[in-house]
């Protein structure tokens, strides 16, 4: 199998499905001639055409407005938004129109679009090239939210993307782009979308967490096995729709979660994991549910030890998991 | 164009007036759940629109859309049922007065996000070319949607990929209170085509056939490949923003309803007609007669339709079903 990185794997993955089924088109500022600002795209518009892998105008509500009415009527859009950070312009289309259309035509029309972009920070992209905005979108019913957090599942939840009949939000972590290498499979493969995987098994306790952090999890937690403190770690891929049974097995099974996040706490996606454990799971629980989670500060700040004392690192998680195992 | 096609015309113009007024009724009776935004008034621009295009070509329509797909032909019996929220409506009671959304005539979608449709039509238009057929997108929007980023970022794409796209602004002169004139910076809506190298062309939206043949030639245009146009239609709504919603405000003069009214193309219409020797005074009879027998049967269809069961509010989330819906 080959060895690829988080961002070859999601080309390999555009490219396989391109090659299946001709309606599959992307845009994008920048995607076609330099192939994305990261190359996500590159070689793609040599391969598939200018019709296909098209260089769009600055204009992120145009952008995906026009894959919703390209979706509604045949075609299978994946449009490029160059940053996360730059997709609030396309919020409006996004929530009024993609995710309101099939329920608002009460099934006649339906919108099979993802909408692709990097997320995170930890690459000094400061304010507004660094944003976790995937709770935004997680909150929105209609709507998909995918957030790989290693290769494989990157192709094959992408290819679960686009076979989808219903709006996804795929958020790739661009500190994962070059830094994230794994096994990837050259044929075509599905995950499913909104099924959480046990990326290690363990006893003492259990972090929730997805993207970027999933890597970052399984370091801490190699790192506290030295120690004697065994961690499972749940990656949830999909933020919505979340995967409660999953969440609710690992907490029954070691009865303290440690939920990690790097996008900031408040109202954020671990504050509903840590409802629905709530709900569900209190009396087995062993202690308080954790979360370590970016700062609620506006966004990512610039000079390097700020932008570390934002970032969630393994050290900190480690350090998090072995209090919580203290408990 | 044949007499018949005027007669259509005039017959399609009929159904929104009557179709309008009866909704108007329903709200004072509360029969109507919410409110009702009218085309009386604009049905002339509607009609001459619609019928520039085929039943097939795609459809973008805004809150105030009652007359969209009554033009292009829908069957009122399904959009009667969808105002008062019956299960026969056209989206099952989902949608409502400001998203009568019907796929049958071409619809893509209404939205009362004021401009939000602009890029979706380009998009769908894409599709069509990308899909190797003539399709052309036909997209009404009000004058309060041309200020909107949507309208200006939708132009520029449906421009530079030569989408067939007719984008029809139905300047009725007021954003619900606020007149088009002092905060729209050019003297003619169509004037904003300039600024994307597209036609731009203003027409009396109260002559049917004005629209119709400025409509026929945007829609060849798209045809042929040559792109987008940007068509202004003035016209004037007679009622208030919304049915049911009381404005207080004093924003209209009686002078300037008066002079609109004197021009409503009920009227001016169906005189061109017998003017034109297109049809007798009696032969019209018989349509205003069949068309108020129509709408009196969409009513009684609608009022006589069941409510959906309350379990259909938690569905057609997703393709397949999703839980936590509730």
């Amino acid at each position: 199998m080959a060895v690829m990185t988080y961002l070859e794997a999601i080309r390999a993955g555009l490219r396989q499905e391109m090659q299946r089924d001709p309606r599959i088109v992307i845009w994008g500022e920048d995607v076609g001639v330099r192939g994305g600002v990261f190359r996500v795209t590159e070689g793609l518009q040599q391969e598939f055409g200018e019709d296909r892998v098209i260089d769009s105008p600055l204009a992120e509500g145009a952008i995906v407005g026009v894959a919703i009415g390209a979706a509604i009527n045949g075609l299978r859009p994946i449009p490029e938004i160059q940053f996360g950070d730059f997709i609030f312009p396309a919020m409006n289309q996004i929530v009024e129109e993609a995710a309101r259309m099939r329920y608002r035509s009460n099934n006649d029309f339906h919108v099979p679009l993802v909408i692709r972009a990097p997320i995170g920070g930890g690459i000094h992209g400061a304010l507004y090239h660094s944003q976790s905005v995937e709770a935004f979108f997680a909150h929105v019913p209609g709507l998909k939210v995918v957030v790989p957090g290693t290769p494989y599942d990157a192709k094959g939840l992408l290819a679960a993307a686009i076979a989808d009949e219903d709006p996804v939000l795929f958020f790739e972590h661009k500190a994962a782009y070059r830094s994230l290498r794994g096994e990837v499979p050259e044929e075509r493969y599905l995950i499913p979308i909104g099924k959480a995987d046990v990326k290690r098994e363990g006893q003492d306790l259990s972090i929730i967490t997805y993207s970027l952090m999933v890597s970052y999890a399984l370091r801490a937690a190699e790192a506290l096995a030295q120690e004697g403190i065994s961690v499972e770690v749940l990656d949830l891929r999909t933020v919505r729709p979340l995967d409660r049974q999953a969440i609710l097995e690992t907490a029954k099974k070691t009865g303290k979660v440690l939920i990690v996040h790097e996008d900031n706490k408040t109202g954020g996606i671990g504050a509903e994991v840590s409802a629905i454990l709530a709900e569900e799971v209190l009396f087995y629980l062993d202690a308080p549910i954790r979360r370590l989670c970016g700062p609620d500060v506006p966004a990512m700040p610039y000079s390097p030890p700020l932008e570390h004392a934002f970032m969630i690192t393994p050290e900190k998680i480690a350090q998090a998991a072995r209090e919580l195992a203290r408990f | 164009m044949t007499p018949d096609f005027l007669l259509e015309m005039y017959r399609r113009i009929l159904r929104i007036r009557y179709f309008d007024e009866a909704a108007v009724e329903l709200v004072r009776q509360g029969e109507l759940p919410g409110v009702a935004h009218t085309t009386i008034g604009q049905e002339a621009e509607v009609v001459g629109a619609c019928m520039a295009v085929r039943v097939d070509d795609y459809m973008v329509g805004n809150h105030r859309s009652h007359g969209h797909p009554i033009g292009k032909g829908a069957d009122m019996k399904r959009l009667m049922a969808e105002l008062l929220g019956k299960v026969t409506g056209v989206n099952r009671g989902k949608g409502g007065s400001m998203h009568l959304a019907d796929f049958s005539v071409g619809s893509v979608g209404e939205t009362s996000i004021v401009g939000s449709g602009v890029p979706v039509a380009a998009g769908a238009a894409l599709a069509a070319r990308m899909l190797g057929t003539d399709r052309v997108c036909l997209c009404f929007f009000g004058d309060g949607a041309t200020n909107e980023g949507a309208f200006h970022e939708g132009l520029n794409l449906a421009a530079i990929w030569k989408l067939p796209v007719i984008y029809l602004c139905e300047n009725n002169q007021y954003a619900v209170t606020t007149p088009a004139a002092e905060v729209v910076a050019v003297r003619n809506i169509a004037d904003r085509a300039r600024a994307y190298d597209i036609p731009g062309v203003v027409v009396d939206g109260q002559d049917p056939v004005a629209v119709y043949e400025v409509v026929s030639e945007a829609v060849q245009r798209a045809r042929q490949g040559l792109g987008p146009s940007l068509i202004e239609a003035k016209t004037y709504r007679y009622l208030e923003h919304a049915e049911g919603l009381p404005i207080a405000a004093q924003y209209r003069t009686a002078e300037e309803v008066a002079a609109w009214k004197a021009r409503d193309p009920v009227v001016t219409f169906r005189q061109r007609l017998i003017q034109e020797g297109v049809a007798t005074p009696e032969a019209l009879d018989q349509v205003v007669a069949a068309v108020r027998a129509e709408v009196a049967e969409a009513v009684a269809y609608a009022r006589s339709s069941p409510y959906p069961d309350p379990e259909e509010a938690f569905t057609g989330v997703y393709s397949t079903p999703v839980g936590g819906v509730r």
